[in-house]
């Protein structure tokens, strides 16, 4: 699918041409039109990326890697292609590197268990921050279960920043790998990822980058950052639900075990014994999400075509515009206020639970996520059961920003 | 979906200023409830006399729904048995989850919950304090909206 420029001929961001890509944003909730600010739990895809899944399932799918028929041989350019559309936008070395999976979840359990597992043992220790996501934690602690390693929290400051005094402290001849996300999720903090790669690889100790948040909202180049593994999914980044990526440095990934078994990830099978396959195959076993992964190399061109430089900016002028029209609201308290943030506002506000909230905003048509965003532990910190997040994209106005805070004052009426 | 069906001023009013509010202590028996999804806890005291509740008290964090179903719950059941809050329980559910539930004038203030089944995402809210009084009223443990329930032997008699 061929991207067209959508930079107005001024060199100005045109938002509404933009949105116009997106069909869902045309819709109402509640007779209201749909303010949709909650892009950090799953993103809107446009036209480009629901055509293109549809063009791969009218006229080409097959089952890859398998069949010498046409359609087998047109699924498996289509779906191989996209992984290199993935290996270029986030600039790893070879399509080796770059594997398919369910999500960032999946890309996280993955390296747990394969690496993870067969690495790690009593003494050692996997460092994480007080900002992850669950996908970032249990996985680890499963690994801790099975192999007697510990696991070590890296602490967080009331603006949502990591210590990283205490994270030096906490690198230790003992830390095996660092695994931290590059954008948390729950209050828009971005880590100093770049810092934190230098410091670990300074004690040759490998560190895996949890992207899901950032991969929509900065450039990423693999190899100037040096994550040693880069995780994010599809649906965050304009693209279909049921695919990520898991980058990983070719070295690592060509010592590490299979942690799946079946079709695809094999060279040769006896009942006495199996040779896995090269990589990326390797980590791939069964028939792959092949219309997903079309989906996410559509959206990738799509997001390009914009350019992430530019919707970054935007997104920044959402940010500052939804912080300091919140922020004049009385009662309101943000959570997280971090000085480097991507487009997340969480917040509370006296006397209206966030769950209340949700409901009244959505009364209002506005999308927002209330609850504890899969952070449990970041919400213990800062001694609350949940929050209200409204998060950003490129297809958000600054007159949704207002639509949020008109709503916001409300739900401070029917409360009242 | 009318907003004022499910913020009634019933229901505001028990939010701002929850009945019953606290914990029994000693208590004859007690249960914890928690909904995970939107991190509402609250804990259920009761004092028996036999099978009838003669005083309940709940604490918690909750959202409006959520305080105020349990404080309009812990002054329905003062005074009841068992089975009667059984019974009572059996049509709150109906009128928290049914399309077209008959209005039940038997009901009272709790009458104010049917906006409630406009919003399902909000029935939980509005039912974790019955489950957790069910639980103490089974000898104790804690309860969760999203199963894995797991009894516990300290909240026990």
């Amino acid at each position: 699918m061929s991207a067209t420029p959508l930079r107005a001929a001024t060199g100005a961001y045109d938002v509404e041409r933009i949105r116009r890509d997106f069909p869902i944003l045309s819709r109402t909730v509640h007779g209201k039109p749909l303010v949709y600010l909650d892009s950090a739990a799953s993103s809107q895809r446009p036209l480009a990326v629901i055509r293109a899944v549809d063009d791969y399932e009218t006229r080409s799918h097959a089952n890859v890697h398998r069949g010498v028929h046409a359609l087998s041989q047109e699924a498996t350019a289509a779906f191989e292609g996209a992984r290199e559309r993935v290996r270029r936008f986030i600039n790893a070395r070879s399509t080796r590197e770059i594997i398919f999976t369910r999500g960032t979840t999946e890309s996280i359990n993955l390296v747990a268990q394969s690496w993870g597992r067969s690495q790690l043992g009593p003494g050692d220790e996997i460092l994480i921050t007080a900002l992850e996501h669950h996908a970032n934690i249990v996985p680890w602690q499963m690994v801790r279960d099975a192999t007697g390693c510990s696991l070590v929290v890296a602490p967080i400051d009331l603006s949502g920043e990591l210590i990283m005094e205490e994270f030096h402290r906490l690198l230790t001849p003992r830390t095996r790998l660092v695994a931290v996300a590059h954008v948390s999720n729950a209050l828009g903090t971005v880590l100093p990822v770049a810092q934190i790669i230098a410091a670990a690889h300074a004690r040759a100790v490998p560190v895996l980058v949890d992207g899901a948040q950032a991969v929509p909202h900065t450039r990423v180049d693999v190899q100037a950052l040096g994550a040693d593994f880069y995780a994010f999914s599809a649906h965050k980044l304009y693209g279909p639900t049921g695919i990520g990526v898991l980058y990983g440095r070719e070295e690592l990934l060509a010592a590490m075990p299979p942690w799946q078994g079946g079709g695809d990830m094999i060279l040769n099978v006896t009942f006495e014994r199996t040779t896995y396959n090269e990589l990326p195959y390797k980590f791939e076993a069964g028939t792959p999400n092949m219309s997903g992964a079309v989906g996410l190399g559509a959206a990738i061109d799509y997001v390009e075509s914009i350019g992430i430089e530019a919707i970054a900016a935007h997104e920044h002028c959402l940010l500052e515009a939804a912080t300091a029209s919140l922020c004049a609201i009385p009662g309101l308290t943000l959570i997280g206020t971090a000085r480097h943030k991507a487009a997340v506002v969480s917040f509370v506000l006296a006397g209206i639970h966030p769950h209340d909230l949700g409901t009244i905003l959505d009364a209002e048509g506005v999308a927002i996520r209330t609850g504890h965003h899969c952070a449990q532990p970041v919400m213990d910190f800062f001694g609350i059961a949940a929050t209200a997040r409204a998060s950003f994209a490129c297809y958000n106005t600054l007159g949704e920003v207002d639509k949020l805070a008109a709503a916001v004052r409300h739900a401070q009426e029917v409360f009242r | 979906m009318e907003l004022k069906d499910l913020y009634r001023d019933v229901i505001l009013d028990h939010n701002r200023r929850p009945r019953n509010f606290g914990r029994l202590d000693p208590a004859d028996a007690a249960a914890d409830g928690h909904n995970p999804l939107c991190g509402d806890r609250l804990t259920v005291s009761l004092r028996l006399s036999g099978d009838t509740i003669e005083d309940i008290r709940f604490e918690g964090k909750g959202c409006a729904i959520s305080t105020a179903s349990a404080s309009l719950m812990s002054e329905a059941v003062k005074g009841r048995d068992r089975a009667a809050v059984q019974d009572l329980f059996g049509r709150v559910h109906a009128l928290l989850t049914q399309p077209d539930a008959p209005a039940d004038g038997s009901l009272g203030k709790l009458a104010a919950l049917s906006g409630v089944r406009e919003f399902p995402a909000r029935v939980k809210c509005a039912s974790l304090c019955w489950h957790t009084l069910n639980a103490a009223l089974d000898q104790g443990g804690t309860i969760s909206t999203e199963g894995g329930n797991e009894s516990s032997a300290e909240a026990a008699p």
